[in-house]
C-alpha cells in the first residue's frame, strides 16, 4: 500500500474496506456534498489496488446513493450522503461497537453498572 | 477481447517434470498473480509463453494461433525474467530504441521517462547497473514494450521498498492506459495482493487454483483455540495446514466456517497465509 494511505486489514474483502474508507471521508466531512471523489485511476494507483476492486468498492457507494455519476466527469458526493452514512452507521452501532464491548466486558467480569459509570466518566471529560 | 490460452502445457526436463499439464487462459484487461513456491514451474511457464522454450506437449495459443515460432503472435507478448537475454554491454537507452524493431508499439520515450522516475541513468550499460537497477531496467523494458500480454517473472527481485511501491504504481498506470494483460509472478504476496484481480497458483508443476483473488482468500478460514477443541472442530473438514504452539493450535480450513463452537476463534487468512497452507506449509 501507499506510504501515506492506510494499509487495509486482512479480515474484510478489499472492496468493502475501500467503500468504508470512502464513507469515512464523507462522514468526517473530508468529502462534501457535490464534491468530486478521487477517480478509480487515482485511487488504484495511490492505494496500489486493482481498478476492478476499486470499481467494486465505489459501486457499493453508488448503490447506497451516496455518490452519483456525472457523465464524463466522474463521481460526486450526493446530497445528504453524510446524513445517510450516519443513519446507516447508527443502525449498525449496536452490532459494531456495543456487542464487542459487552462480550469483552463479560470476559473480564465488568458489570453493566461499571460500564455505565465509565461511559459517564468518559462523556463528562 | 484478446486472450492467451495455455492448453495442457507439459514440460519435461531430463530428470524433472516442470509442468504437468497446465491449462488456463489470460485475457487483456486483467492483472494476474502467478504464485507458487520455488521450483513450482512459474518461470518455465513464462518461458513457454514467450517461446523461449517449447512445451513437451500441449500448446500456448494467442487468439487461436499457436505462439510457437510465430512472430506475429510473439510481437504481442513480452516476457521478462531473471535471465540475461539482452547483451549486457548494451546501454539502457539503446535497448529501448532497438526494441521497436520487434515491438511495433514500443514507446522508447515513455521508457526514458520511467528511467527518470526510477533514478536510472539510461546512458549506463546493463553491466554497469547494480542488481536492483538491472531488474528495474528489465521492468522498464517490459512496461514500455507496448505488448498486449506482459509476463513479469519476479519483477521486484532486488528492489528496495520505495522502488517496489513505485513499480506497483507504474504497473497500474500502464495497465489503465493500455489494458494490457499483466501476469506477474512474485513472492511478495501480501504487498502485491491488491494488485491482482485473479490468482494462478502452481504447485509442483500443476495449477491448483485459478480464482478471483477475493474469492480465493475467502475459500478458507483460520480456526484457533485449544488443540483438542480445534482438532474436534476440524475433524471431517479439510485442513490445509495446522500449527501447534504448546497446548494451542491454529488450523487453516477449507470452506466456510459453520457451527463454530464458542471455544474456537475464526479469522480470515491473508493471501500469503493461504498460499503457504495450499502449497505445503512452512516446513
Amino acid at each position: 500500500m501507499s506510504a501515506n494511505y492506510p494499509s487495509f486489514n486482512d479480515t474484510e474483502p478489499l472492496y468493502i474496506q475501500i467503500a468504508q474508507w470512502l464513507e469515512d471521508k464523507i462522514v468526517t466531512g473530508q468529502l462534501r456534498t457535490d464534491e468530486q471523489i478521487p477517480s478509480t485511476t487515482e485511487l488504484s494507483q495511490t492505494l496500489k489496488i486493482n481498478p476492478a476492486t476499486i470499481r467494486k468498492g465505489v459501486s457499493i457507494l453508488v448503490d447506497k446513493g451516496l455518490v452519483y455519476k456525472k457523465r464524463g466527469m466522474g463521481m460526486y458526493v450526493a446530497e445528504n450522503a453524510n446524513q445517510n452514512v450516519r443513519d446507516d452507521r447508527r443502525v449498525k452501532f449496536y452490532d459494531d461497537f456495543i456487542k464487542p464491548l459487552l462480550s469483552e466486558a463479560q470476559r473480564l467480569g465488568i458489570s453493566s453498572e461499571d460500564i455505565i459509570e465509565m461511559l459517564k466518566g468518559g462523556t463528562e471529560k | 477481447m484478446s486472450m492467451m490460452e495455455f492448453r495442457s502445457v507439459c514440460k519435461d526436463y531430463r530428470k524433472k517434470t516442470a509442468l504437468a499439464g497446465v491449462s488456463f487462459s489470460v485475457a487483456k484487461g486483467s492483472i494476474y498473480g502467478l504464485l507458487g513456491r520455488n521450483g513450482a514451474g512459474k518461470t518455465t511457464l513464462v518461458n513457454m509463453a514467450g517461446n523461449r522454450d517449447f512445451p513437451t506437449s500441449g500448446e500456448v495459443m494467442l487468439d487461436g494461433e499457436n505462439v510457437r515460432e510465430n512472430d506475429r503472435a510473439l510481437r504481442r507478448i513480452y516476457c521478462s525474467g531473471a535471465e540475461e537475454l539482452i547483451p549486457t554491454y548494451m546501454r539502457v537507452k539503446d535497448v529501448l530504441s532497438s526494441m521497436k524493431y520487434f515491438y511495433k508499439d514500443m514507446d522508447a520515450e515513455y521508457g526514458l521517462k520511467l528511467c527518470e522516475r526510477f533514478g536510472l541513468d539510461p546512458k549506463k550499460k546493463l553491466s554497469q547497473l547494480s542488481t536492483g537497477y538491472r531488474m528495474i531496467a528489465k521492468d522498464i523494458f517490459a512496461l514500455a514494450s507496448g505488448a498486449e500480454f506482459i509476463f513479469m517473472d519476479e519483477p521486484t527481485l532486488g528492489l528496495d521498498p520505495n522502488h517496489r511501491e513505485l513499480l506497483y504504481k507504474v504497473i497500474l498506470e500502464r495497465f489503465s492506459d493500455t489494458e494490457a494483460a499483466f501476469v506477474i509472478s512474485t513472492h511478495q504476496i501480501d504487498e502485491c495482493a491488491g494488485l491482482f484481480e485473479r490468482c494462478l497458483i502452481l504447485k509442483e508443476g500443476r495449477l491448483i487454483a485459478d480464482e478471483d483473488s477475493d474469492k480465493l482468500r475467502r475459500s478458507a478460514y483460520v480456526a484457533e483455540g485449544k488443540a483438542a477443541d480445534v482438532d474436534a472442530f476440524t475433524a471431517g473438514r479439510e485442513v490445509l495446514s495446522r500449527t501447534a504452539v504448546g497446548s494451542l493450535c491454529s488450523a487453516c480450513v477449507k470452506g466456510e466456517p459453520q457451527n463454530v463452537p464458542d471455544s474456537i476463534e475464526i479469522s480470515q487468512p491473508t493471501l500469503q497465509q493461504l498460499l503457504i497452507a495450499l502449497t505445503g506449509g512452512g516446513e
